[in-house]
């Protein structure tokens, strides 16, 4: 079974964020950075269907240079090769952009299942496996939070995440794509041998040309305006009078301010 | 309650590299998870948290910078340093184990033993499945091992062991003993004795107050009769156990930074919670100096451990050197223990925080492994060209 994991690089959750001078993004100067949450768990979920059906598990980043940490950690912690989107004409990509790019070194690996986390921690889109799916023509399933597959590997059971504490259970064939919630296992730590060992497997990096992408492509369709932290606002208006009269203000005031 | 993030105030952590890195945190995240939440019941009981080490042997702490062909990780000393520090930060009687397992066991092992021995147990130490002690110290010989009565007696097949060592860590848990005694001739050699062996036994010391979580024991030898494929053929005179003390004492600077960097996240986010008079106590100037002391003594620390793991990865350490920072870190792992003690006020005595065990545990490493005054001694004769022993 051959199985891509989407991992993604994202500010450490309990870092002090702040905003850059042109409030275009966070100051990252002073982060340090980890994998995203929901991804983590979807690489342990992808070692575990190679433990279980053997074959190869490839770490898929698209980000800087100093990715290499998070995916050596995948590396470390047992998948076999990674590739490694890098290139200044990836910075700043929309979901859509992102899908595209992954989708693009991804695809002709052919695998029969592709992992991506239920969202980044960062952005939180939730979309660029949904799209990636949809690009290459999969079945796609998220919010994962259980998984099972059938002897041979053919057929995916998964346990999907709803509103208000409802599941839904779907079949689905491979190859598909599934977008992993957090907590659907234990991520296993990364062995010291692991680590040593991660060193001498492959990193294929790829720059925007080497997938045939340019930049005209990977044009953003929506841009962040600008960045700023939650105003604090609060105003307080006294409604007097006795029950009646305050209902009907109350009511003429929500009515006014669309609410109802 | 935000994660330990480390103390960073010099940006050492751009001193690392990856596998450094990947390492120090792949260990900090299993301390957080497995040995924070249970160490302080298993202090408070007396006991080593034995189902521990078949995962800390999977996570490959054990003679973590031993080569991959015995099953180890390979890594260099910076990262095993690392390790170490990781550890302790967890309990210093945690890290006491993985010491003595590595570089008390495992070490003399690859380093003396025939490649038999290697094959035999490096694979199986490594794991976690079997477990190793170092007896050197005897009841009356502690500073001056040379001193050792444990005698060798050649017989026409193997050796006769006689005498007993004293405060030995992990003895009563142990598979394999890495015993030290005087041959016919007076010499110091290294035997492995086995468990289970006529002749010896390993009651447990009980009643401390220091590294209550670990595993401390008498090893006594009546008439204990060992094959000679069980002496260490490499070792020969008392430089061989000392070669192995290097070994440890180097993990245990980088330990104490461990413990040091604890206390200091304990006790800074206890001043920054807790009011008095109305303002955080951390807002207090004699609380600052101390907030300022142990910040520039932990920096100073780390700086001496990597430096000192740089040189030890470069082959070009001395026992000194090794001497300077085991007695400097520890030394100031137990004030600043202290210290924090202080800040945390009552509660600093509580149990709920891990303030007072780490720095009852410090007393021990501080007399372990040489004791402060040892080292003082050692970079003494260092400075000088005296040696104050002889
Ligand atoms: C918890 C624990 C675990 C241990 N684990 C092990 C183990 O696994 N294996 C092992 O072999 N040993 C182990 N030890 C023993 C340890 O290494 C010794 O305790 C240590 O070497 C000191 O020896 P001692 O206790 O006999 O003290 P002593 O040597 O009697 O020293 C007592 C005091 O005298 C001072 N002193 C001694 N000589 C001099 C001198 N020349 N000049 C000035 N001052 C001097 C010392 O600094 C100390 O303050 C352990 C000890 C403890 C507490």
């Amino acid at each position: 079974m051959k199985i891509v994991v989407c991992i993604k690089q994202v500010p450490r959750r309990d870092d002090l964020l702040r905003i850059n001078a042109d409030k275009s993004w966070i100051d990252e100067s002073s982060l340090s950075f980890e994998a995203n949450e929901s991804d983590a768990y979807a690489l342990e979920e992808a070692l575990r269907l190679k433990e279980k059906h053997g074959g190869e598990v490839i770490v898929a980043t698209l980000g800087p240079s100093d990715a290499s940490k998070t995916i050596k950690e995948g590396l470390a912690k047992g998948a076999d090769r990674a590739i490694h989107l890098c290139d200044s004409t990836f910075e700043k990509l929309d979901a859509v952009a992102t899908a595209k790019s992954l989708a693009a070194a991804i695809g002709p690996e052919a695998p029969d299942v592709i992992f991506t986390g239920l969202q980044s921690d960062d952005l939180g889109y939730g979309q660029t496996g949904v799209l990636m799916a949809e690009m290459l023509d999969l079945p796609h399933a998220s919010i994962v939070i259980a998984l099972e597959t059938s002897e041979d590997g053919k057929t995916l059971r998964v346990k999907r995440e709803l509103e208000n504490g409802w599941f839904q259970w779907i079949s689905m064939a491979t190859p598909a794509l599934v977008t992993i919630q957090s907590g659907i296992n234990k991520p296993r730590y990364a062995s010291l041998k692991g680590i040593m060992g991660a060193k001498k497997k492959p990193v294929d990096v790829r720059t925007a040309s080497d997938l045939g992408l340019n930049a005209d492509a990977l044009t953003p369709r929506e841009a962040i305006g600008s960045l700023y932290l939650p105003v604090r606002e609060k105003q307080t208006e006294m409604l007097e009078g006795d029950a009646e009269t305050v209902a009907a203000a109350l009511v003429a005031r929500l009515r006014g301010n669309g609410v109802i | 309650m935000a994660e330990f993030r480390g103390v960073d105030f010099y940006g050492i952590e751009a001193l690392l590299s990856e596998e450094e890195k990947l390492a120090r945190d792949s260990v900090r995240q299993y301390v957080e998870d497995n040995v924070i939440p249970i160490v302080d019941d298993f202090y408070e009981r007396g006991e080593f948290p034995m189902d521990l080490v078949r995962p800390l042997g999977e996570l490959g702490v054990f003679g973590a910078n031993l080569p991959t062909e015995y099953g180890c990780a390979g890594m260099n000393n910076v990262a095993y340093g690392l390790v170490t520090q990781e550890l302790e930060r967890g309990d210093s009687g945690i890290r006491s184990f993985v010491s003595v397992q590595g570089a008390l066991v495992m070490y003399p092992i690859f380093t003396f033993g025939s490649e038999e021995h290697r094959q035999t147990w490096l694979p199986k130490l490594a794991t976690g499945e079997k477990i190793g002690c170092f007896g050197l110290t005897e009841p009356d010989h502690g500073s001056d091992p040379g001193g050792m009565v444990t005698r060798a007696r050649k017989t026409s097949d193997g050796y006769v062991l006689n005498g007993a060592k004293a405060w030995i860590t992990s003895g009563s848990v142990a598979d394999v003993a890495v015993v030290w005694a005087k041959d016919d001739d007076g010499r110091v050699r290294g035997f492995l004795v086995e468990k289970g062996t006529p002749g010896f036994s390993a009651p447990e010391i009980h009643k401390k107050h220091s590294l209550r979580a670990s595993v401390t024991s008498e090893l006594f030898f009546d008439d204990c009769h060992i094959p000679d494929a069980n002496l260490l053929p490499g070792s020969g005179g008392l430089k061989s156990p000392l070669m192995c003390l290097n070994q440890a004492r180097y993990g245990i600077a980088w330990g104490g930074i461990g413990a040091a960097m604890a206390c200091y996240d304990t006790s800074l986010r206890y001043a920054l919670g807790r009011t008095q008079f109305g303002r955080p106590i951390a807002s207090f100037q004699l609380q600052q100096a101390k907030f300022a002391e142990m910040l520039t003594e932990i920096t100073k620390m780390q700086l001496l451990a990597l430096q000192l793991g740089r040189l030890k990865d470069d082959g070009k350490v001395t026992p000194a050197q090794i001497s300077m920072a085991k007695r400097n870190n520890v030394d100031w792992a137990l004030k600043i223990a202290r210290m924090a003690r202080t800040i945390l006020g009552a509660n600093g005595i509580a149990s709920e925080y891990p303030v007072m065990r780490h720095m009852n545990n410090l007393e021990s490493v501080y007399t372990y492994e040489g004791t402060h005054d040892i080292h003082t001694l050692i970079l003494g004769e260092a400075a000088t060209g005296i040696s104050s022993f002889k």
